[in-house]
Protein backbone atom coordinates (compact mmCIF):
# COMPACT_ATOMS: atom_id res chain seq x y z
CA UNK A 1 0.00 0.00 0.00
CA UNK A 2 1.42 3.32 -0.90
CA UNK A 3 1.75 6.18 1.17
CA UNK A 4 -0.78 8.26 -0.61
CA UNK A 5 -3.57 5.86 -0.31
CA UNK A 6 -2.75 5.46 3.46
CA UNK A 7 -3.00 9.28 4.00
CA UNK A 8 -5.77 9.36 2.16
CA UNK A 9 -7.60 6.28 3.86
CA UNK A 10 -7.09 8.07 7.42
CA UNK A 11 -8.32 11.78 6.11
CA UNK A 12 -11.70 9.37 4.92
CA UNK A 13 -11.91 7.36 7.74
CA UNK A 14 -11.70 10.87 10.06
CA UNK A 15 -13.77 12.59 7.51
CA UNK A 16 -17.36 12.88 9.40
CA UNK A 17 -16.31 14.19 12.60
CA UNK A 18 -13.72 16.66 10.68
CA UNK A 19 -16.40 17.64 8.55
CA UNK A 20 -17.98 18.23 11.58
CA UNK A 21 -15.17 20.37 12.93
CA UNK A 22 -14.77 22.20 9.88
CA UNK A 23 -18.41 23.39 9.26
CA UNK A 24 -18.56 24.33 12.78
CA UNK A 25 -15.05 26.89 12.41
CA UNK A 26 -16.31 27.74 8.79
CA UNK A 27 -19.60 28.86 10.93
CA UNK A 28 -17.64 31.00 13.44
CA UNK A 29 -15.24 32.45 10.76
CA UNK A 30 -18.08 33.92 8.79
CA UNK A 31 -19.70 35.46 11.52
CA UNK A 32 -20.13 39.15 11.20
CA UNK A 33 -16.89 40.62 13.53
CA UNK A 34 -19.74 42.66 15.97
CA UNK A 35 -22.25 39.41 16.09
CA UNK A 36 -18.82 37.30 16.46
CA UNK A 37 -17.71 40.03 19.63
CA UNK A 38 -21.21 39.35 20.99
CA UNK A 39 -21.44 35.58 20.95
CA UNK A 40 -17.74 35.91 22.80
CA UNK A 41 -19.54 38.05 25.66
CA UNK A 42 -22.56 36.31 26.37
CA UNK A 43 -20.64 33.28 26.36
CA UNK A 44 -17.96 34.43 29.02
CA UNK A 45 -21.01 36.07 30.97
CA UNK A 46 -23.15 33.38 30.47
CA UNK A 47 -20.01 30.77 32.27
CA UNK A 48 -19.47 33.56 34.58
CA UNK A 49 -23.34 33.25 36.23
CA UNK A 50 -23.37 29.78 35.90
CA UNK A 51 -19.91 29.37 38.23
CA UNK A 52 -21.08 32.36 41.07
CA UNK A 53 -24.68 30.41 40.81
CA UNK A 54 -23.68 26.65 41.14
CA UNK A 55 -20.27 27.28 42.57
CA UNK A 56 -22.41 29.16 45.74
CA UNK A 57 -19.45 31.96 45.79
CA UNK A 58 -20.55 34.48 47.92
CA UNK A 59 -20.83 38.10 46.24
CA UNK A 60 -18.12 39.15 48.37
CA UNK A 61 -15.78 37.38 46.98
CA UNK A 62 -17.33 37.40 43.12
CA UNK A 63 -20.42 39.15 42.12
CA UNK A 64 -22.64 37.57 39.16
CA UNK A 65 -22.83 39.42 35.87
CA UNK A 66 -26.34 40.24 36.93
CA UNK A 67 -25.48 41.54 40.75
CA UNK A 68 -23.22 43.82 38.61
CA UNK A 69 -25.92 44.47 36.06
CA UNK A 70 -28.39 45.45 38.77
CA UNK A 71 -25.52 47.52 40.51
CA UNK A 72 -24.91 49.18 36.94
CA UNK A 73 -28.09 50.67 37.08
CA UNK A 74 -27.86 52.07 40.28
CA UNK A 75 -24.12 53.33 39.05
CA UNK A 76 -25.96 54.86 35.60
CA UNK A 77 -28.31 56.71 37.76
CA UNK A 78 -26.38 58.50 40.07
CA UNK A 79 -23.82 59.36 36.93
CA UNK A 80 -27.09 61.03 35.50
CA UNK A 81 -26.89 64.84 35.30
CA UNK A 82 -26.82 66.39 39.19
CA UNK A 83 -26.20 62.97 40.10
CA UNK A 84 -23.33 62.57 42.79
CA UNK A 85 -20.92 60.33 40.44
CA UNK A 86 -21.40 62.68 37.60
CA UNK A 87 -19.33 64.97 39.38
CA UNK A 88 -16.88 62.64 40.74
CA UNK A 89 -16.56 61.71 37.33
CA UNK A 90 -16.40 65.14 35.56
CA UNK A 91 -13.23 65.12 38.28
CA UNK A 92 -11.35 62.44 37.04
CA UNK A 93 -11.93 63.32 33.31
CA UNK A 94 -10.40 66.70 34.11
CA UNK A 95 -7.18 65.24 35.39
CA UNK A 96 -6.85 62.99 32.39
CA UNK A 97 -7.07 66.32 30.02
CA UNK A 98 -5.21 68.24 32.34
CA UNK A 99 -2.98 65.86 32.59
CA UNK A 100 -2.85 64.49 29.15
CA UNK A 101 -2.80 68.18 27.82
CA UNK A 102 0.80 68.96 29.71
CA UNK A 103 2.17 65.94 28.68
CA UNK A 104 1.12 66.75 24.77
CA UNK A 105 2.88 70.29 25.24
CA UNK A 106 5.88 69.15 27.40
CA UNK A 107 6.24 66.42 25.31
CA UNK A 108 6.22 67.67 21.70
CA UNK A 109 8.90 70.49 23.50
CA UNK A 110 11.11 67.78 24.95
CA UNK A 111 10.47 65.39 21.75
CA UNK A 112 11.66 67.76 19.43
CA UNK A 113 14.68 68.81 21.74
CA UNK A 114 15.69 64.90 21.89
CA UNK A 115 14.96 64.05 18.21
CA UNK A 116 16.65 67.41 16.49
CA UNK A 117 19.60 67.73 18.67
CA UNK A 118 22.81 65.06 18.71
CA UNK A 119 23.28 65.14 22.32
CA UNK A 120 19.46 64.59 22.63
CA UNK A 121 19.54 61.97 20.45
CA UNK A 122 22.79 60.16 21.76
CA UNK A 123 22.68 60.96 25.75
CA UNK A 124 18.72 61.80 26.71
CA UNK A 125 16.54 59.15 23.97
CA UNK A 126 17.70 56.13 25.39
CA UNK A 127 17.66 57.45 29.10
CA UNK A 128 13.81 58.13 28.14
CA UNK A 129 13.17 54.78 26.14
CA UNK A 130 14.97 52.79 30.16
CA UNK A 131 12.17 55.15 31.69
CA UNK A 132 9.34 54.46 29.56
CA UNK A 133 10.41 50.24 30.14
CA UNK A 134 10.01 51.30 33.87
CA UNK A 135 6.51 50.64 36.32
CA UNK A 136 6.11 54.76 36.26
CA UNK A 137 3.07 53.97 38.61
CA UNK A 138 5.51 53.30 41.40
CA UNK A 139 6.56 56.87 41.17
CA UNK A 140 2.85 57.70 41.93
CA UNK A 141 3.58 58.07 46.69
CA UNK A 142 6.21 60.53 45.07
CA UNK A 143 4.05 62.52 43.61
CA UNK A 144 1.74 62.88 46.36
CA UNK A 145 4.74 63.36 48.94
CA UNK A 146 5.60 66.07 46.57
CA UNK A 147 2.52 67.84 45.21
CA UNK A 148 -0.08 66.36 47.70
CA UNK A 149 -3.23 65.22 48.02
CA UNK A 150 -5.02 67.53 46.40
CA UNK A 151 -5.59 67.57 42.27
CA UNK A 152 -2.39 68.71 41.35
CA UNK A 153 -1.14 65.71 42.27
CA UNK A 154 -3.42 64.38 40.45
CA UNK A 155 -2.69 66.42 37.16
CA UNK A 156 1.14 65.35 38.14
CA UNK A 157 0.74 61.98 38.11
CA UNK A 158 -1.51 61.76 34.69
CA UNK A 159 1.31 63.77 32.84
CA UNK A 160 4.20 62.33 34.29
CA UNK A 161 2.47 58.62 33.10
CA UNK A 162 1.82 60.00 29.36
CA UNK A 163 4.79 61.86 28.61
CA UNK A 164 7.42 59.56 27.57
CA UNK A 165 5.04 57.93 24.57
CA UNK A 166 4.48 61.64 23.25
CA UNK A 167 8.52 62.50 23.48
CA UNK A 168 9.57 59.46 21.92
CA UNK A 169 6.73 59.44 19.48
CA UNK A 170 7.82 62.94 18.96
CA UNK A 171 11.85 62.09 18.55
CA UNK A 172 11.29 58.93 16.36
CA UNK A 173 8.55 60.96 14.48
CA UNK A 174 11.18 63.70 13.07
CA UNK A 175 13.82 60.98 12.19
CA UNK A 176 11.89 59.16 10.15
CA UNK A 177 12.49 61.48 7.26
CA UNK A 178 14.29 59.63 4.19
CA UNK A 179 17.09 60.91 2.89
CA UNK A 180 15.46 61.56 -0.68
CA UNK A 181 13.12 63.68 0.45
CA UNK A 182 15.40 65.51 2.39
CA UNK A 183 17.74 65.94 -0.64
CA UNK A 184 14.43 66.67 -2.93
CA UNK A 185 13.57 69.49 -0.59
CA UNK A 186 17.30 70.57 -0.69
CA UNK A 187 17.90 70.47 -3.94
CA UNK A 188 14.50 73.03 -4.26
CA UNK A 189 16.37 75.32 -1.93
CA UNK A 190 13.76 74.69 0.89
CA UNK A 191 13.77 76.75 3.92
CA UNK A 192 14.73 75.32 7.41
CA UNK A 193 11.43 76.53 8.85
CA UNK A 194 9.67 74.62 5.55
CA UNK A 195 12.10 71.33 5.81
CA UNK A 196 10.68 71.64 9.30
CA UNK A 197 7.10 72.45 8.76
CA UNK A 198 6.25 71.02 5.51
CA UNK A 199 8.13 67.27 6.10
CA UNK A 200 9.42 66.95 8.84
CA UNK A 201 6.46 67.74 10.69
CA UNK A 202 4.21 65.07 8.43
CA UNK A 203 6.21 62.44 8.43
CA UNK A 204 6.58 62.53 12.18
CA UNK A 205 2.70 62.56 12.88
CA UNK A 206 1.80 58.77 12.22
CA UNK A 207 4.61 58.21 14.76
CA UNK A 208 3.25 60.99 17.42
CA UNK A 209 -0.39 59.97 17.10
CA UNK A 210 0.92 56.27 18.02
CA UNK A 211 2.29 58.35 21.32
CA UNK A 212 -0.66 59.52 21.64
CA UNK A 213 -2.80 56.69 21.84
CA UNK A 214 -0.64 55.02 24.14
CA UNK A 215 -0.68 58.20 26.28
CA UNK A 216 -4.33 59.18 26.63
CA UNK A 217 -4.70 55.54 28.37
CA UNK A 218 -1.52 56.11 30.32
CA UNK A 219 -3.29 59.46 31.24
CA UNK A 220 -6.52 57.45 32.63
CA UNK A 221 -4.22 54.98 34.93
CA UNK A 222 -2.22 57.81 36.19
CA UNK A 223 -5.28 59.93 37.23
CA UNK A 224 -7.22 56.82 38.78
CA UNK A 225 -3.82 56.09 40.99
CA UNK A 226 -3.29 59.23 41.85
CA UNK A 227 -6.86 59.09 43.45
CA UNK A 228 -6.45 55.73 44.90
CA UNK A 229 -3.21 56.56 47.03
CA UNK A 230 -4.15 60.91 47.14
CA UNK A 231 -7.93 59.67 47.84
CA UNK A 232 -10.40 62.32 48.40
CA UNK A 233 -11.82 62.71 44.93
CA UNK A 234 -12.78 61.46 41.99
CA UNK A 235 -14.15 57.68 40.11
CA UNK A 236 -10.93 56.07 41.25
CA UNK A 237 -11.80 56.87 44.92
CA UNK A 238 -15.40 55.77 44.21
CA UNK A 239 -14.18 52.22 43.73
CA UNK A 240 -11.17 52.27 46.74
CA UNK A 241 -14.40 53.25 49.22
CA UNK A 242 -16.53 50.59 46.98
CA UNK A 243 -13.81 48.05 47.89
CA UNK A 244 -13.19 48.76 51.80
CA UNK A 245 -16.73 47.69 52.53
CA UNK A 246 -16.29 44.66 49.83
CA UNK A 247 -19.18 45.82 47.47
CA UNK A 248 -17.40 43.93 44.64
CA UNK A 249 -20.81 44.38 42.45
CA UNK A 250 -20.12 48.30 42.61
CA UNK A 251 -16.89 47.97 41.96
CA UNK A 252 -16.77 46.16 39.16
CA UNK A 253 -19.77 48.54 38.05
CA UNK A 254 -17.87 51.36 38.43
CA UNK A 255 -14.52 49.48 36.29
CA UNK A 256 -17.25 48.92 33.42
CA UNK A 257 -17.82 52.78 33.17
CA UNK A 258 -14.85 53.56 33.23
CA UNK A 259 -13.90 51.35 30.53
CA UNK A 260 -15.99 53.17 28.71
CA UNK A 261 -14.22 56.21 29.34
CA UNK A 262 -11.01 54.83 28.18
CA UNK A 263 -12.54 53.29 25.32
CA UNK A 264 -14.16 56.65 24.26
CA UNK A 265 -10.57 59.06 24.69
CA UNK A 266 -8.90 56.59 22.72
CA UNK A 267 -11.41 56.51 19.75
CA UNK A 268 -11.12 60.17 20.21
CA UNK A 269 -7.41 60.65 19.80
CA UNK A 270 -8.05 57.85 16.90
CA UNK A 271 -10.64 59.70 15.05
CA UNK A 272 -8.23 62.85 14.84
CA UNK A 273 -5.66 60.62 13.50
CA UNK A 274 -7.65 59.07 10.86
CA UNK A 275 -8.50 62.61 10.08
CA UNK A 276 -5.16 64.27 10.45
CA UNK A 277 -2.88 61.46 9.02
CA UNK A 278 -5.72 59.64 6.86
CA UNK A 279 -2.58 58.97 4.07
CA UNK A 280 -1.13 57.04 6.13
CA UNK A 281 -4.03 54.15 6.15
CA UNK A 282 -3.71 51.12 3.85
CA UNK A 283 -7.26 52.62 2.58
CA UNK A 284 -7.04 56.05 2.32
CA UNK A 285 -8.38 56.30 -0.86
CA UNK A 286 -11.93 56.34 1.13
CA UNK A 287 -10.84 58.42 4.16
CA UNK A 288 -9.12 60.91 1.77
CA UNK A 289 -11.48 63.88 2.45
CA UNK A 290 -13.82 62.17 0.42
CA UNK A 291 -12.27 63.82 -2.72
CA UNK A 292 -13.08 62.11 -6.12
CA UNK A 293 -14.46 59.13 -5.12
CA UNK A 294 -14.24 58.14 -8.48
CA UNK A 295 -10.64 57.19 -8.49
CA UNK A 296 -11.45 54.02 -6.28
CA UNK A 297 -11.44 51.77 -9.31
CA UNK A 298 -8.79 53.18 -11.28
CA UNK A 299 -5.71 53.57 -8.55
CA UNK A 300 -3.63 50.63 -9.16
CA UNK B 1 34.18 89.28 -17.74
CA UNK B 2 34.64 87.76 -21.41
CA UNK B 3 35.27 83.83 -20.37
CA UNK B 4 31.99 83.46 -18.92
CA UNK B 5 29.63 84.73 -21.42
CA UNK B 6 31.93 82.82 -24.30
CA UNK B 7 31.59 79.92 -22.03
CA UNK B 8 28.08 80.12 -21.98
CA UNK B 9 26.89 79.74 -25.44
CA UNK B 10 28.78 76.33 -25.83
CA UNK B 11 29.44 75.00 -22.72
CA UNK B 12 26.35 74.36 -20.22
CA UNK B 13 28.51 72.15 -17.68
CA UNK B 14 31.75 72.20 -17.38
CA UNK B 15 33.23 69.52 -14.85
CA UNK B 16 36.75 70.04 -14.51
CA UNK B 17 39.15 67.21 -13.00
CA UNK B 18 36.76 66.01 -10.47
CA UNK B 19 37.34 63.08 -7.68
CA UNK B 20 35.17 62.17 -4.97
CA UNK B 21 36.39 60.94 -1.96
CA UNK B 22 33.14 60.32 1.03
CA UNK B 23 34.57 62.51 4.12
CA UNK B 24 35.53 60.04 6.59
CA UNK B 25 35.96 57.32 5.21
CA UNK B 26 38.96 55.81 2.26
CA UNK B 27 35.70 54.84 -0.99
CA UNK B 28 36.56 56.53 -4.01
CA UNK B 29 33.36 57.51 -5.72
CA UNK B 30 34.83 59.44 -8.75
CA UNK B 31 38.01 59.80 -10.13
CA UNK B 32 39.51 62.39 -12.77
CA UNK B 33 36.51 63.20 -14.09
CA UNK B 34 36.61 65.85 -17.14
CA UNK B 35 33.62 66.77 -19.69
CA UNK B 36 31.73 69.35 -21.35
CA UNK B 37 27.99 69.41 -21.65
CA UNK B 38 26.86 71.79 -24.20
CA UNK B 39 22.90 73.21 -24.73
CA UNK B 40 20.51 71.19 -25.24
CA UNK B 41 22.13 68.01 -25.50
CA UNK B 42 21.28 64.78 -23.66
CA UNK B 43 23.90 63.12 -22.23
CA UNK B 44 23.73 59.86 -20.56
CA UNK B 45 26.38 58.53 -17.45
CA UNK B 46 26.37 54.56 -17.77
CA UNK B 47 27.82 52.18 -15.66
CA UNK B 48 27.53 49.70 -12.91
CA UNK B 49 25.85 50.21 -9.53
CA UNK B 50 28.36 51.89 -7.39
CA UNK B 51 30.25 53.53 -10.22
CA UNK B 52 29.72 56.80 -8.79
CA UNK B 53 27.61 58.29 -11.44
CA UNK B 54 24.81 59.17 -9.01
CA UNK B 55 27.46 61.25 -7.09
CA UNK B 56 28.79 62.93 -10.18
CA UNK B 57 24.84 64.03 -10.76
CA UNK B 58 24.52 64.99 -6.98
CA UNK B 59 27.71 67.21 -7.25
CA UNK B 60 26.08 69.00 -10.75
CA UNK B 61 22.69 69.37 -8.88
CA UNK B 62 24.80 71.14 -6.28
CA UNK B 63 23.75 69.02 -3.37
CA UNK B 64 27.22 67.80 -2.72
CA UNK B 65 30.79 69.02 -3.36
CA UNK B 66 33.19 67.32 -4.79
CA UNK B 67 36.24 66.27 -2.64
CA UNK B 68 38.44 67.55 -5.36
CA UNK B 69 38.12 69.70 -8.84
CA UNK B 70 35.30 71.60 -10.13
CA UNK B 71 31.82 71.76 -11.27
CA UNK B 72 30.50 75.40 -12.91
CA UNK B 73 26.84 76.14 -14.77
CA UNK B 74 27.35 78.83 -17.19
CA UNK B 75 30.87 79.31 -16.23
CA UNK B 76 30.16 79.59 -12.27
CA UNK B 77 31.25 77.47 -9.87
CA UNK B 78 28.44 75.46 -8.01
CA UNK B 79 28.27 75.78 -4.59
CA UNK B 80 24.59 74.87 -3.80
CA UNK B 81 21.56 74.42 -5.99
CA UNK B 82 21.92 76.39 -8.92
CA UNK B 83 18.40 77.75 -10.29
CA UNK B 84 16.75 76.76 -13.56
CA UNK B 85 17.64 73.15 -12.46
CA UNK B 86 15.05 70.32 -12.49
CA UNK B 87 16.10 66.75 -10.88
CA UNK B 88 14.37 63.60 -10.71
CA UNK B 89 15.09 60.59 -8.56
CA UNK B 90 14.43 56.53 -8.90
CA UNK B 91 11.69 56.65 -6.50
CA UNK B 92 8.86 59.57 -7.05
CA UNK B 93 9.24 60.85 -3.69
CA UNK B 94 5.35 62.51 -3.76
CA UNK B 95 4.71 63.65 -0.53
CA UNK B 96 1.54 61.29 0.56
CA UNK B 97 -0.26 64.06 2.56
CA UNK B 98 -0.12 66.31 -0.95
CA UNK B 99 -2.40 65.37 -3.89
CA UNK B 100 -0.78 65.49 -7.45
CA UNK B 101 -1.36 69.43 -8.46
CA UNK B 102 -0.18 70.26 -4.10
CA UNK B 103 2.97 67.72 -5.20
CA UNK B 104 3.40 69.33 -8.77
CA UNK B 105 3.09 72.90 -7.43
CA UNK B 106 5.84 72.17 -4.10
CA UNK B 107 8.80 73.93 -5.73
CA UNK B 108 7.27 76.97 -6.20
CA UNK B 109 5.60 77.37 -2.57
CA UNK B 110 8.92 76.43 -1.35
CA UNK B 111 10.22 79.45 -3.20
CA UNK B 112 7.72 81.49 -3.66
CA UNK B 113 5.01 80.81 -0.87
CA UNK B 114 1.66 79.96 -1.37
CA UNK B 115 0.25 82.18 -2.82
CA UNK B 116 2.62 82.15 -5.37
CA UNK B 117 1.90 78.81 -5.91
CA UNK B 118 -1.81 79.19 -6.42
CA UNK B 119 -1.07 81.71 -9.03
CA UNK B 120 0.53 78.71 -11.20
CA UNK B 121 -2.17 76.50 -10.56
CA UNK B 122 -2.94 76.48 -14.42
CA UNK B 123 0.08 76.48 -15.55
CA UNK B 124 0.23 72.77 -13.07
CA UNK B 125 -2.53 71.53 -14.58
CA UNK B 126 -1.37 72.24 -18.47
CA UNK B 127 1.96 70.23 -17.35
CA UNK B 128 -0.30 67.32 -15.94
CA UNK B 129 -2.58 67.43 -18.93
CA UNK B 130 0.55 66.92 -21.21
CA UNK B 131 2.08 63.96 -19.25
CA UNK B 132 -1.61 62.54 -19.47
CA UNK B 133 -2.66 62.36 -16.05
CA UNK B 134 -5.73 64.68 -16.48
CA UNK B 135 -8.32 63.23 -14.05
CA UNK B 136 -5.47 62.77 -11.11
CA UNK B 137 -4.75 66.09 -10.21
CA UNK B 138 -6.63 66.00 -6.63
CA UNK B 139 -5.67 62.19 -6.43
CA UNK B 140 -3.22 61.52 -3.53
CA UNK B 141 0.28 59.42 -4.47
CA UNK B 142 -1.39 56.76 -2.86
CA UNK B 143 -3.87 55.87 -5.68
CA UNK B 144 -1.41 56.23 -8.33
CA UNK B 145 0.48 53.36 -9.90
CA UNK B 146 4.37 53.23 -9.78
CA UNK B 147 4.53 54.92 -13.49
CA UNK B 148 2.28 57.96 -12.71
CA UNK B 149 3.94 58.69 -9.77
CA UNK B 150 6.96 59.36 -12.22
CA UNK B 151 4.60 61.23 -14.56
CA UNK B 152 3.99 63.54 -11.41
CA UNK B 153 6.80 63.73 -10.59
CA UNK B 154 8.14 64.98 -14.21
CA UNK B 155 5.21 67.40 -13.75
CA UNK B 156 7.41 68.69 -10.38
CA UNK B 157 10.41 68.83 -12.11
CA UNK B 158 9.20 70.56 -15.01
CA UNK B 159 6.95 73.61 -13.36
CA UNK B 160 9.69 75.67 -12.48
CA UNK B 161 10.33 75.62 -16.53
CA UNK B 162 14.19 74.28 -15.81
CA UNK B 163 16.67 74.28 -19.16
CA UNK B 164 18.63 71.71 -17.24
CA UNK B 165 17.04 67.91 -16.29
CA UNK B 166 19.21 65.76 -13.48
CA UNK B 167 17.31 62.24 -14.12
CA UNK B 168 19.27 59.87 -11.54
CA UNK B 169 17.82 56.66 -12.72
CA UNK B 170 14.05 58.15 -13.13
CA UNK B 171 12.09 54.96 -14.59
CA UNK B 172 14.67 52.31 -13.27
CA UNK B 173 11.55 50.74 -11.05
CA UNK B 174 9.34 50.93 -13.23
CA UNK B 175 8.90 47.60 -16.01
CA UNK B 176 10.14 47.47 -19.50
CA UNK B 177 6.57 48.84 -21.11
CA UNK B 178 6.26 51.78 -19.47
CA UNK B 179 10.03 52.89 -19.13
CA UNK B 180 9.98 52.93 -22.88
CA UNK B 181 6.71 54.90 -23.50
CA UNK B 182 8.50 57.31 -20.37
CA UNK B 183 11.72 57.05 -22.63
CA UNK B 184 9.48 58.47 -25.70
CA UNK B 185 7.97 61.28 -23.24
CA UNK B 186 11.23 62.49 -22.25
CA UNK B 187 12.59 63.03 -25.01
CA UNK B 188 9.44 65.02 -26.62
CA UNK B 189 9.44 67.26 -23.06
CA UNK B 190 13.28 67.56 -23.49
CA UNK B 191 13.33 68.55 -27.43
CA UNK B 192 10.26 70.91 -26.84
CA UNK B 193 12.25 72.91 -24.34
CA UNK B 194 15.74 72.55 -25.69
CA UNK B 195 16.79 71.52 -22.45
CA UNK B 196 20.10 70.24 -21.55
CA UNK B 197 19.59 66.70 -19.92
CA UNK B 198 21.73 64.61 -18.10
CA UNK B 199 20.84 61.18 -17.31
CA UNK B 200 21.74 58.51 -15.22
CA UNK B 201 21.36 55.03 -16.10
CA UNK B 202 22.03 51.57 -16.08
CA UNK B 203 20.43 50.63 -18.98
CA UNK B 204 22.08 50.79 -22.30
CA UNK B 205 19.27 50.65 -24.75
CA UNK B 206 17.95 53.41 -22.91
CA UNK B 207 21.13 55.16 -22.68
CA UNK B 208 21.54 54.83 -26.50
CA UNK B 209 17.77 55.48 -27.64
CA UNK B 210 17.85 58.88 -25.25
CA UNK B 211 21.10 60.45 -25.75
CA UNK B 212 23.34 62.68 -28.03
CA UNK B 213 26.48 61.40 -26.05
CA UNK B 214 26.84 58.29 -23.77
CA UNK B 215 29.78 58.36 -21.23
CA UNK B 216 30.29 54.77 -20.27
CA UNK B 217 31.78 54.80 -16.51
CA UNK B 218 34.09 52.04 -14.70
CA UNK B 219 33.53 50.48 -11.37
CA UNK B 220 34.61 52.60 -8.15
CA UNK B 221 36.52 54.41 -8.67
CA UNK B 222 34.51 56.02 -11.48
CA UNK B 223 36.51 57.16 -14.54
CA UNK B 224 34.76 57.84 -18.06
CA UNK B 225 35.92 54.73 -20.17
CA UNK B 226 34.76 55.95 -23.16
CA UNK B 227 32.30 58.57 -24.88
CA UNK B 228 29.82 57.17 -27.24
CA UNK B 229 28.19 59.72 -29.76
CA UNK B 230 24.79 58.44 -30.59
CA UNK B 231 24.37 59.76 -34.17
CA UNK B 232 20.52 58.38 -34.92
CA UNK B 233 17.78 60.79 -36.56
CA UNK B 234 15.43 62.44 -33.59
CA UNK B 235 12.81 62.39 -32.90
CA UNK B 236 13.33 58.64 -32.44
CA UNK B 237 11.05 56.20 -32.21
CA UNK B 238 9.47 52.66 -31.42
CA UNK B 239 11.30 51.68 -34.63
CA UNK B 240 14.64 53.01 -33.69
CA UNK B 241 14.68 50.19 -31.15
CA UNK B 242 14.57 47.86 -33.99
CA UNK B 243 17.15 49.72 -36.34
CA UNK B 244 20.47 48.11 -37.56
CA UNK B 245 22.37 50.96 -36.11
CA UNK B 246 20.33 50.99 -32.67
CA UNK B 247 21.95 47.50 -31.86
CA UNK B 248 25.41 48.52 -33.16
CA UNK B 249 25.37 51.79 -30.69
CA UNK B 250 24.15 49.07 -27.98
CA UNK B 251 26.61 46.63 -28.91
CA UNK B 252 29.34 49.32 -28.54
CA UNK B 253 28.07 50.64 -25.32
CA UNK B 254 28.24 47.12 -24.09
CA UNK B 255 31.75 46.49 -25.27
CA UNK B 256 33.19 49.48 -24.23
CA UNK B 257 31.62 48.47 -20.34
CA UNK B 258 33.04 45.37 -20.36
CA UNK B 259 36.18 46.21 -21.30
CA UNK B 260 36.38 48.82 -18.89
CA UNK B 261 35.74 45.67 -16.93
CA UNK B 262 38.47 43.17 -18.41
CA UNK B 263 36.30 41.31 -20.02
CA UNK B 264 37.06 40.83 -24.04
CA UNK B 265 34.87 39.56 -26.22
Amino acid sequence: MSETSVSSKISSAASPMAKVVMGISRWFNSLPQAIAVAVVILTVLTGWEAIVRFGDVPIIILPSPLNVGEELLIVISQLAPGGFLAGELWITIQEVIIGFGIAVVAGFIIGLWVGQTKFGQKAIMPLFVALEATPKIAFAPVFIAWFGFGITSKYVLAAFMSIFPVIIGTAAGLVATSEDELKLFKSMKAKAWDVFWKLKMRRALPFIFAGLKIAIVAALTGAIAAEFIGGGIGFGEQIRLASTRLALDRVFALILVLSLLGIVLFSLVAWVQRRVTFWDTPNHRIAGKGKKKNLLVVGR
Amino acid sequence: MNSPNATESTVRYRIDDVSHTFPGTDIEALKNVSLDIEPGSFISFIGPSGCGKSTLLNAMAGLLEPSHGEVMMNGISIDGPPDGVGIMFQKATLLPWRTTIENVLLPIELRDGVRAAKDHLDAAKAIIYTVGLAGFENAYPGELSGGMAQRAAICRMLITQPNVLLLDEPFGALDELTRERMDLELQSIASSRHATVVLVTHSIPEAVFLSDTVYAMSARPGRILEVITVDLPRPRTMNTLNMPEFAKYVGLVRTALNRGHGINE
